[in-house]
């Protein structure tokens, strides 16, 4: 995405007579990034800072002397250099007050324009195509110059900019010549020269504007028609030497851009990076009026980014240096800071990036302020006391932090408690981007390790890089099934809460390996406090046995509610006590929490039934004995509960035991033991049904009232009777 | 207590008319009210907003302007003529052409001397307010234009006329004008639409208030000419303004139905010296034009063309004394007066026949008969008589026996013979009336229908006889004193007394078999609403406007055990609360414990062999009632029973055959005839 920001107006502009003249002729550059040199289109060159938009200085010539280039920054020397009435070549200093006594030299040839860069030294490029360095230049100003091209045929400059790349120096130019558009490219030490000739539009139309930038060693020329096409040619910068006459310019269209009616007059498109365009004086696609428009365009997906609109008259002109554009516009010049970001279609979809593909071999892990002092992640106490520990520890030992890939190698090889620790304080530091990446593959890494080496098992280490929120199932596959295989229940516990994306089947595991594992196992496990506390809670509350607001849960309705289908006396034995039967919970504290777990996992029912039908029948009955007292619960105090923010709701409840009983019908019907289980749970979809047609009862009466007050006649006369009391 | 049969009548189409114009006189508290078909309401604003008297209204005129001078009230409309009214009499005085055109305002000045009249053809009229009638003096400089609205300078030099785009300032003895201010137009497409300045108000320190048509609020400097200040507070038209006594605030109506106060304040607390006109509440208690406002000292008094009157309290005007329960009652909720506060509908008990009352028509009816076969039945529309003449009815009876009809305008009385015949009436015109008998406040038969009554001037009562011929011309009961129109009367069963109540709040009963005063009724400081004598016990039950009940033995020219009780305990506080006065007292012939009242929104029984209700009874008990058991009930009963079931009450009575007749007027049906209102309240807006 690219955005455009909040603009400002580094100047006013005089307006200039005539309405296609701009009243600046250039913006280049200083040595300082905040600063930009603005020439006007007529005597005068004004040095800005531009966060301040405030002039630091300016210089003008004298009455009757007209600039006819803009000034550049010669960074060599931190000087300016302009020319003022084509020949005559200045050169002043930011201390300088008058433009008058500065440096002056007379060359002997109408310049076109000076170019400058930051890493090369100003090249003058004159009007007849010669190309001189200027420190060359200004040693013999009057050295003869060279024609390349010819006047007779009425060739002439249209565009020129310069390009240092690496040790390269370029000057490109585009000529006109008939209609014929060329472009030059002129390298410089050794001094060679091609001549490319561009494609023609249909429409014969001069292109409106050029922009060249270097990628990846090659020159990247964008050019606009006025038809609304921008499109790209890509010269190499070791291009082939020596080929002589005139090359056609291949070309391919990048963007096409709505025009509206008629065509563009004045815009100018600039390339911002190798996907973004910024296009000013076009029109909005969806706003029909006015040509005024500045707009980022995305050519990789041709969609608008972002756009702006620009007050006044826009005479075609954008400037673009470091994140920030520069558009005149009716009376003001405006500075538009924006930004770019890679849009890619990896990035949209950022789960199903694959580390191995993504990250070379190169990647550096950068040590962040931030995450040294702060740390990053908010994991609660313990992760600062880790990262104050790892800090400490790498203060006194002093040696340099390991990198992902000598983790890597670590994980490989080395022992357990090492391998913790290196991932801890590779976690701890690492820096938000690049974490998920680095997460997935010490992850899989160790996963890998432990699978082959059934010896070698890093609870610490796994559970460091869960809780990072970084990982997800898919991304490795085997840790949970890992952690199930090692019994290392905290580790289960971490990723039921935090993967978004385990498979039923692997819910189905975790199930059944919780259901079957034997309460004494658990029970010392160490568990995540807040869920424990739940479910303490929750079997505590059932102590006090008191009920709520007047609701008795179903089991003690049912006698009253249907008392003829309940005739048998054993089975009213039973229920004797129904509260004390309330009382126990069916399995161990440890064991519900991690239950708990399951029943919040996402799922689809679909997906589910099939594997939940692998449990035995035990296991049903057990989990729906779980699953009905913990209804219970729910039904007798489930506002009296501390709000925790993980807890089974109702809903998941009760979906899960029709889950279970959808899967397991005809075994539990069969099941002896299942009798009394299966009776209760048609007495509690008894008291939802009988709760929700009280509900519509209520609903009834409620619409009733509603009704009662139209209902009154209008009739003129009716002879009633009242009673008085 | 048992069940009433209730015939439920909504087919008086009753329909109040929009109020043009309103003068408050703060001398004496009173409201002047004008509608639209020329009627004037006078309203007591020291007792509960009683509508103390109704000066009927008549074709021809249209009432555009109210005035008062000292206590005589004047009126100027579009006929041209200024009218002074008898408050007395209930009738126009004398009515005077001013040979302008059409006149849009009248305005007094304060000291009392001079009347000033806005004419079509652009012409202010001054007139000499004289002892008994009024002189013309001379005319202002005649401009273009007419002079829709003016204000005299309170102290009597300069008078500011609002005009057609414009607003002149006169000198009132040369009689130039001396300023000429320009009012601006509207926006967009009423740019070429002249704007109308409906109202302007002069203030003591020459600040001139405008209201126009382009929805503008405007003050200006009258010495200069210059304007101070605009508000712009509606898209439509502003078209009434009303200055505070203390010229501190300004009332601003407009078409929307709001009515804006603008104050004239210090924007800052620091900054007291330099007050400055700020616009501070807007009020909408109207949906339609507000074309009448007020400003009294504690509320803001606004009415238009929805027809009703609405009082508004201003809380912060209250005075710090008043304790704070006085506050909370009447502190938030407007008084809204709809419905006349006096009978339209005469109820014939014996013969189940309903007349209704409209200005210009009466209308009778007959209620069914509860032995039909589904119950809903049939009522024929017997007749509706068109009066003659142009002038309005003022009051109107029904015989009980139902075979005589009266009614009077200002200017004659007519009296019809109603005979029934197998569902035919034929009405026959009585044609010979005594001369004595020329118009009359009030009209009453006596029960058997020998005897007829009309109120006249001066609180006479003319007594006329009426047989199977002729109306012969028995008695003038004349007291010594009192000059107030009457505006109740009743006669008891049996024949021997009737009483009469005047706007003095005197209330006569005379004996009718010696012709004579047997006494006056000690005198309560609140003009009686309701009042009839018992069929029995000969006691007379009157209930004034403030609420308060009293029961009068006539023949022990006393008030009663019960009343003694009654005032002693006090009133329920939830009574005392109503705002709408009772209109209609009448007996159960078959309980003579029960006594029938009704106002706006309610009708009461109340059973004297009942206990009172003390300050904790909870009032309103009749859902409680009905829920309890039997045996619990007696313990809970109190004298007032109440009925809020029906609403919108015209008149609620009691027949012979111990069914009720209740006249309901719902004012949705009334609000639904009025034309569309120029803004509708939408939801969020």
């Amino acid at each position: 995405m690219a955005t455009l920001f909040e603009g400002f107006t580094l100047c006013g502009l005089v307006q200039t007579q005539s309405a296609s003249d701009s009243a600046i002729q250039g913006i280049e550059l200083d040595g300082d990034s905040d600063h930009a040199v603005v020439t006007d289109s007529t005597r005068a060159v004004t040095l800005y800072k531009v966060s301040d938009q405030k002039p630091l200085g300016s210089w003008t010539v004298k009455q009757g002397q007209l600039l006819t280039c803009p000034a550049v920054f010669n960074f060599q020397t931190n000087e300016y250099v302009v020319v003022s009435d084509n020949k005559v070549i200045r050169v002043w200093k930011e201390e300088d007050l008058h433009l008058d006594k500065a440096f002056k030299a007379t060359v002997s040839a109408d310049v076109w324009r000076v170019h400058s860069a930051p890493g090369g030294e100003p090249v003058v490029l004159f009007q007849r195509g010669a190309v001189r360095l200027l420190d060359s230049l200004l040693s013999a100003p009057q050295q003869p110059i060279e024609d390349i091209l010819s006047e007779e045929e009425k060739e002439v400059i249209r565009w020129s900019t310069n390009i240092v790349a690496e040790k390269q120096h370029f000057v490109l130019f585009t000529t006109e010549q008939k209609g014929e558009h060329f472009l030059y490219v002129q390298r410089l030490n050794p001094n060679t020269l091609q001549k490319y000739r561009l494609e023609r539009e249909d429409s014969r139309a001069p292109p409106l504007s050029f922009s060249a930038s270097l990628r990846d060693k090659h020159i990247n020329l964008l050019y606009l028609y006025p038809n609304g096409c921008v499109y790209q040619s890509v010269v190499a910068v070791q291009g082939p030497v020596g080929l002589e006459g005139v090359q056609a310019l291949p070309r391919s269209l990048r963007l096409r851009l709505p025009v509206g009616e008629g065509e563009l007059g004045a815009a100018s498109a600039v390339a911002l990076d190798e996907a973004h365009v910024a296009v000013v004086g076009m029109p909005h696609p969806s706003a029909r009026t006015g040509k005024d428009f500045l707009c980022i365009w995305n050519t990789n997906f041709q969609t608008l980014q972002a756009d702006k609109e620009m007050v006044g008259r826009i005479c075609g002109q954008v400037w673009c240096y470091l994140g920030k554009l520069f558009v005149p516009h009716g009376k003001a010049l405006s500075v538009i800071p924006y930004e770019c970001q890679k849009s890619s279609l990896a990035s949209a979809l950022g789960k199903l990036r694959h580390p191995g593909i993504a990250v070379s071999k190169s990647s550096v892990a950068i040590p962040s302020w931030n995450t040294l002092l702060h740390g990053d992640q908010p994991q609660g106490p313990t992760k600062i006391v880790d990262s104050r520990k790892s800090k400490l520890r790498r203060k006194s030992q002093s040696a340099p932090a390991l990198t992902v890939d000598q983790v890597l190698e670590l994980i490989k090889t080395g022992p357990v408690e090492e391998v913790r620790r290196e991932v801890e304080a590779l976690v701890s530091r690492g820096d938000a981007q690049d974490l998920q990446l680095s997460v997935g593959r010490l992850a899989c890494q160790l996963v890998a390790r432990s699978q082959v080496e059934t010896a070698f098992y890093a609870p610490g280490a796994l559970a460091r890089l869960v809780k990072t929120q970084c990982l997800c199932h898919s991304m490795c596959p085997d840790l949970l099934l890992l952690a199930l295989e090692h019994k290392d229940y905290f580790l289960c516990q971490l990723c039921l809460q935090l993967f978004p994306d385990i498979p039923e089947v692997v819910t189905c595991a975790c199930l059944k390996t919780f259901i079957g594992v034997p309460d004494d196992d658990v029970e010392m496990v160490s568990l995540e406090p807040d869920s424990v506390s739940f479910m303490e809670g929750l079997v505590a509350a059932g102590a006090r046995g008191g009920q709520q607001n007047g609701f008795s849960p179903a089991l003690f309705e049912e006698d009253s509610c249907d008392p003829h289908h309940q005739p048998k006396p054993p089975q009213h034995q039973d229920k004797k006590n129904p509260t004390l039967q309330l009382e126990v919970c069916p399995v161990g504290l440890r064991k519900a929490v991690l239950l708990n777990e399951v029943l919040q996992t996402p799922y689809s029912d679909n997906l589910l039934v099939p594997h939940l039908k692998d449990l035995n029948a035990p296991q049903v009955i057990l989990f729906l004995q779980y699953l009905q007292f913990i209804y219970l619960k729910y039904s007798q105090d489930v506002y009296t509960q501390t709000p925790v923010l993980r807890s089974p709701t109702m809903t998941q409840i009760i979906d899960w035991v029709c889950l279970l009983l959808d899967a397991h019908f005809t075994v539990l019907v069969m099941a002896p033991d299942a009798k009394g289980l299966l009776s209760n749970l048609q007495s509690f979809v008894k008291s939802q049904v009988k709760l929700f047609s009280e509900l519509g009862k209520i609903e009834g009466s409620l619409q009733e009232l509603h009704k009662m007050k139209p209902s009154k006649d209008i009739s003129q006369y009716s002879i009633e009777v009242i009673e008085l009391f | 207590m048992g069940e009433f049969k209730v015939h439920r009548v909504r087919f008086f189409d009753y329909m109040p008319t929009a109020i043009r114009a309103m003068a408050f006189n703060a001398h004496t508290e009173r409201l002047a009210l004008a509608r639209m078909d020329g009627s004037v309401e006078i309203f007591n604003f020291t007792d509960h907003y009683f509508q103390e008297k109704v000066i009927p209204g008549k074709d021809s005129r249209s009432t555009e302007s109210l005035c008062w001078v000292g206590g005589r009230l004047f009126s100027a409309g579009l006929n041209g003529e200024i009218t002074e009214y008898d408050l007395e009499n209930l009738r126009p005085k004398y009515s005077l052409e001013a040979y302008g055109g059409p006149i849009w305002t009248i305005i007094s000045n304060t000291q009392g001397t001079q009347l000033a009249i806005g004419c079509e053809d652009g012409t202010v009229k001054l007139f000499e307010v004289l002892e008994e009638h009024i002189q013309f003096e001379r005319n202002l400089d005649r401009q273009k234009g007419r002079i829709i609205s003016l204000s005299w300078h309170p102290s009597g030099t300069h008078i500011a006329a609002g005009m057609m785009d414009m607003i002149r300032v006169f000198d009132v003895p040369t009689g130039h004008a001396v300023q000429r201010l320009l009012v601006d137009r509207g926006f967009g497409g009423s740019k070429s639409q002249e704007t109308v300045v409906w109202s302007v108000a002069f203030l003591s320190d020459h600040t001139v208030v405008s209201g126009d048509s382009a929805g503008k609020v405007q003050v200006w400097d009258g010495h200069t000419g210059t304007l101070v200040k605009t508000h712009l507070v509606t898209k439509w038209d502003v078209l009434a303004l009303s200055v505070s006594k203390d010229e501190s605030s300004v009332v601003a109506g407009t078409s929307e139905g709001t009515v804006i106060q603008f104050q004239f304040i210090a924007p800052t607390l620091h900054q007291q010296q330099d007050k400055e006109w700020v616009r501070t509440r807007t009020f909408k208690n109207h949906t339609h034009d507000v074309r009448a406002l007020a400003e009294i000292e504690t509320a803001i008094v606004s009415g238009g063309m929805d027809t009703h009157l609405v009082v508004r309290p201003l809380l912060e005007k209250f005075d710090e004394n008043t304790e704070m329960a006085e506050i909370t009652l009447a502190g938030f909720d407007s008084v809204l007066l709809f419905f006349p506060q006096r009978n339209l509908v005469s109820c014939a008990k014996k013969a189940g026949l309903l007349l209704f009352q409209f200005p210009g028509q009466l209308e009778l009816w007959r209620l069914g008969d509860s032995d039909g076969h589904d119950g809903r039945n049939t009522v024929n529309i017997v007749d509706s008589f068109q009066t003659k003449g142009s002038d309005h009815i003022c009051c109107s009876a029904l015989s009980s026996c139902g075979g005589w009809l009266a009614y009077s305008t200002v200017s004659c009385v007519r009296i019809y013979r109603l005979q029934t015949d197998n569902n035919n009436i034929s009405i026959t015109k009585v044609s010979k009336l005594p001369k004595a008998l020329r118009s009359a406040h009030q009209l009453c038969f006596s029960s058997d229908s020998s005897k007829m009554f009309a109120a006249s001037s001066q609180s006479s009562v003319l007594v006329i006889a009426l047989t199977q011929s002729e109306c012969k011309y028995v008695h003038t009961l004349k007291p010594k004193s009192g000059q107030q129109p009457i505006h109740l009367m009743t006669t008891s069963v049996d024949g021997k007394w009737l009483a009469a109540a005047n706007s003095d709040c005197e209330i006569r009963v005379y004996n009718l078999q010696k012709l004579k005063l047997h006494c006056i009724v000690p005198v309560y400081g609140s003009c009686p609403s309701a009042m009839g004598i018992h069929p029995t016990t000969n006691n007379m039950t009157v209930v004034h406007a403030d609420q308060q009940l009293f029961e009068y033995s006539i023949v022990e020219k006393q008030y009663t055990d019960w009343s003694r009780k009654l005032q002693k305990q006090g009133l329920h506080n939830v009574w005392l609360d109503r705002d709408t006065p009772v209109t209609h007292v009448t007996f159960n012939p078959k309980n003579p414990n029960q006594v029938v009242l009704h106002d706006m929104h309610m009708f009461c029984i109340i059973d004297q062999s009942l206990p009172l209700p003390d300050q904790k009874t909870q009032f309103y008990n009749q859902m409680t009632l009905r829920s309890l058991s039997e045996q619990e009930r007696p313990s809970h009963l109190h004298a007032f029973k109440i009925c809020k079931t029906f609403q919108d009450l015209l008149c609620v009575s009691l027949l012979d055959d111990q069914s009720l007749v209740v006249v309901e007027r719902p004012l949705l049906a009334i609000t639904s005839q009025l034309p569309a209102p120029v803004r509708q309240k939408k939801f969020a807006t």
